[in-house]
């Protein structure tokens, strides 16, 4: 079944992709083929193969329960929220949470989180800002 | 002899303090990301690709680094494979099946030793035979027009999901949302925005670093959020007697016939299109066990089982060097990324590489050389310190690798957008590898689609659209009779030889219980 719907899924990506293709606006001067024909083809390509996922499913994955995609989903915000504040926090506090939230969901005791994230973000910081020269966002703060 | 004159310049380029040095980290921090599960040889190079940048490398010091990485992965995948049984990349599966009863019976030292001297014969033959096969396909190369490119570049889809390969449907699929994804910007050849839907980020197109990261790296921490708890190597590492760390003479001479054998065997698969390494250990370790197993040893901790799949791996290693560079076309999910490496350092491979930047190409082919030297003396009395990195847990390790992600990738571009695209991209590696989806034709469509275009829209400019152009010399009818072939054979043999490759590893699992 999960072949199917992403074979559905699929299906849509390249409709809606050739779709776009014959929308893109062509200037005066042009090659013969344009920037029209070579997108329409991937399209095609795209659209064949999940036709062929909709006849010929494979084997159900196992997909995890509904606690675990939860659980992904949560990661995924966090690194979200993380792209978005890094500018904002600067890259010590930012990467010192986003750091100790990963590794207490994956299986670290609550303080001992707290201790892992500051160490990453310390070594990190260490390693690609003090001895490397990197440019790291800035916070506030000033790191 | 003028080949080897340009490898004397080569190693004259490679020979400076930084050079040497950059070439020793990365073998110290491949044969890491090797060693540990889950981080394999693409990953390592995909997450250390910004950095090598955002360092201000030169083309040449950076590809040092970068490949001393997939070397060293190449030997590191190995370790986990003989000590917890849990093989460090997909290579190294093959190396599982003698490598763990080995350590079972108290040889794991031994094992490592053997594996480690075989990994360095197979990488330093394939080298040599780099060095004389590259320059050679170059001459070919030479004779290639747009047609020919264009027909190249779909033989490289193609093959790619190798003869293994059980859904092909799933690889063209892969292929063409990653040539779809290298639409996105504004065209190159009329000037117009396509797929950009008046986004001003996405003018430029994606980045396909950024696509690699989130692709490989953020869907493995991702992946390993959903299997929390599962059983971990690192308990069952403490539990294994390493012994001695130097084989002895008999052994070596034992295994030496082997080695050169599956070395041989290695580096051919590693220069078709579509075999690669996984293929190149594959059979290299059928071929000895029907060759050499006459008391039914293979499989029960015979160290010609260890010695055959790690020279046929890494000698593949080397040989999928030799497409990437002589033709700009990679064999392997690897040396796309390796590929991509070049792109972003403006070098374009394949036969001008050759003649414009000669010292690119000799100085790394001689690094490789350095490379492999170091790895042996790292590999051999010091995997001892290998060994206790694989006591890191991946609740620990697994932060840091997104976090350098993250880092790296800030680095370059220094904007939250391109974060956001890697963790889009993140979500999405983890979706389609639930669903059996490579992503290795998504990096490569990502990376090659614009040059195919190119290509495409060149030969028909010149032909007036006259579209069996591209079917006109009989170069390019053979290349896409090799393409379709190499897209249909894996159709009929798929099934088999993956089920070959699992069976083997059952009835070796069986057997040691």
């Amino acid at each position: 079944m999960s072949d199917r719907i992403f074979g559905g899924l699929g299906l849509a990506l390249a409709l809606f992709f050739i779709w776009q293709a014959t929308l893109i606006e062509e200037s005066f001067i042009s090659d013969v083929v344009g920037p029209k024909v070579f997108p329409i083809i991937i399209g095609v390509l795209m659209a064949l193969a999940s036709v062929w996922f909709i006849l010929r499913p494979d084997a159900e994955p196992t997909w995890p329960g509904r606690g675990r995609l939860l659980e992904i989903a949560a990661a995924v915000i966090v690194m979200v929220l993380y792209a978005e504040l890094l500018p904002v926090a600067g890259f010590l506090i930012a990467t010192a949470v986003a750091s100790a939230y990963l590794t207490w969901r994956l299986g670290t005791a609550p303080l001992q989180s707290l201790v892992v994230g500051l160490c990453i973000s310390g070594g990190i910081y260490i390693v690609f800002r003090v001895i490397l020269g990197l440019s790291l966002a800035k916070g506030p703060l000033g790191f | 002899m003028e080949t080897l004159a340009s490898l004397g310049d080569g190693f004259v380029v490679a020979f400076t303090l930084q050079n040497l040095g950059l070439a020793l980290i990365g073998c110290f921090l491949g044969t890491i990301m090797g060693a540990l599960p889950g981080l394999g040889p693409s990953n390592g190079v995909a997450i250390l690709i910004p950095l090598a940048f955002t360092l201000g490398l030169g083309p040449t010091p950076a590809l040092i680094l970068l490949t001393s990485v997939y070397y060293g992965a190449m030997y590191g995948g190995r370790i986990s494979s003989i000590l917890l049984n849990i093989p460090g990349d997909e290579p190294a599966l093959m190396t599982t099946l003698d490598g763990y009863p080995m350590a079972r019976k108290g040889q794991a030292g031994e094992a490592l030793a053997i594996s480690g001297v075989a990994s360095f014969v197979g990488a330093f033959l394939a080298t040599w035979g780099l060095v004389f096969l590259a320059p050679q396909l170059v001459k070919v190369a030479l004779l290639f027009g747009p047609a020919e490119y264009f027909a190249l570049f779909t033989l490289a889809f193609a093959t790619l999901g190798g003869i293994s390969s059980t859904n092909q449907a799933k690889a063209a699929f892969a292929a063409a949302l990653g040539l779809g994804i290298a639409m996105i910007g504004v065209d190159g050849q009329t000037g117009v925005p396509r797929f950009s839907f008046g986004e001003v980020h996405l003018y430029d197109g994606i980045d396909f670093l950024v696509a690699i990261v989130g692709l490989f790296a953020l869907s493995e921490v991702l992946i390993f959020l959903e299997h929390r708890g599962e059983a971990t190597g690192a308990e069952a590492a403490k539990k294994i007697e390493i012994g001695r760390i130097t084989p002895s003479w008999e052994m070596l001479k034992y295994c030496t016939p082997t080695m050169l054998r599956t070395s041989f065997l290695g580096f051919i698969a590693g220069v078709l299109p579509g075999a690669g390494a996984s293929l190149g250990s594959f059979i290299s370790y059928s071929m000895e066990k029907r060759l050499v197993d006459k008391e039914g040893t293979f499989g029960k901790g015979d160290p010609r089982g260890v010695a055959a799949p790690e020279a046929g791996n890494n000698a593949a290693a080397g040989g999928a060097l030799v497409p990437m560079l002589a033709l700009g076309v990679p064999g392997s999910g690897t040396t796309a990324v390796l590929l991509a490496v070049l792109l972003a350092l403006n070098i374009t491979p394949g036969p001008l590489l050759f003649a414009q930047n000669p010292d690119v190409v000799w100085g790394l082919i001689a690094a490789l050389f350095i490379g492999n030297f170091m790895l042996l003396a790292m590999n051999i009395p010091m995997v001892g310190l290998f060994t206790r990195i694989l006591l890191v847990p991946p609740r620990i390790l697994m932060p840091v690798v997104a976090m350098v992600s993250f880092v790296g990738i800030y680095g370059i571009s220094g904007s939250s957008f391109d974060l956001l695209v890697m963790v889009v991209f993140g979500v999405m590696g983890w979706g389609l590898r639930k669903l059996d989806v490579p992503l290795v034709p998504i990096i490569l469509g990502i990376l090659l689609g614009n040059r195919m275009e190119a290509d495409l829209r060149r030969a028909l400019t010149i032909s007036d659209g006259d579209w069996s152009a591209l079917v006109a010399s009989p170069l390019s009818i053979g290349l896409w009779a090799v393409a379709v072939i190499g897209f249909i054979l894996p159709i009929v043999f798929g099934r088999v030889v993956k089920a070959r490759m699992r069976m083997a590893r059952d009835k070796a699992g069986s057997t040691s219980d």
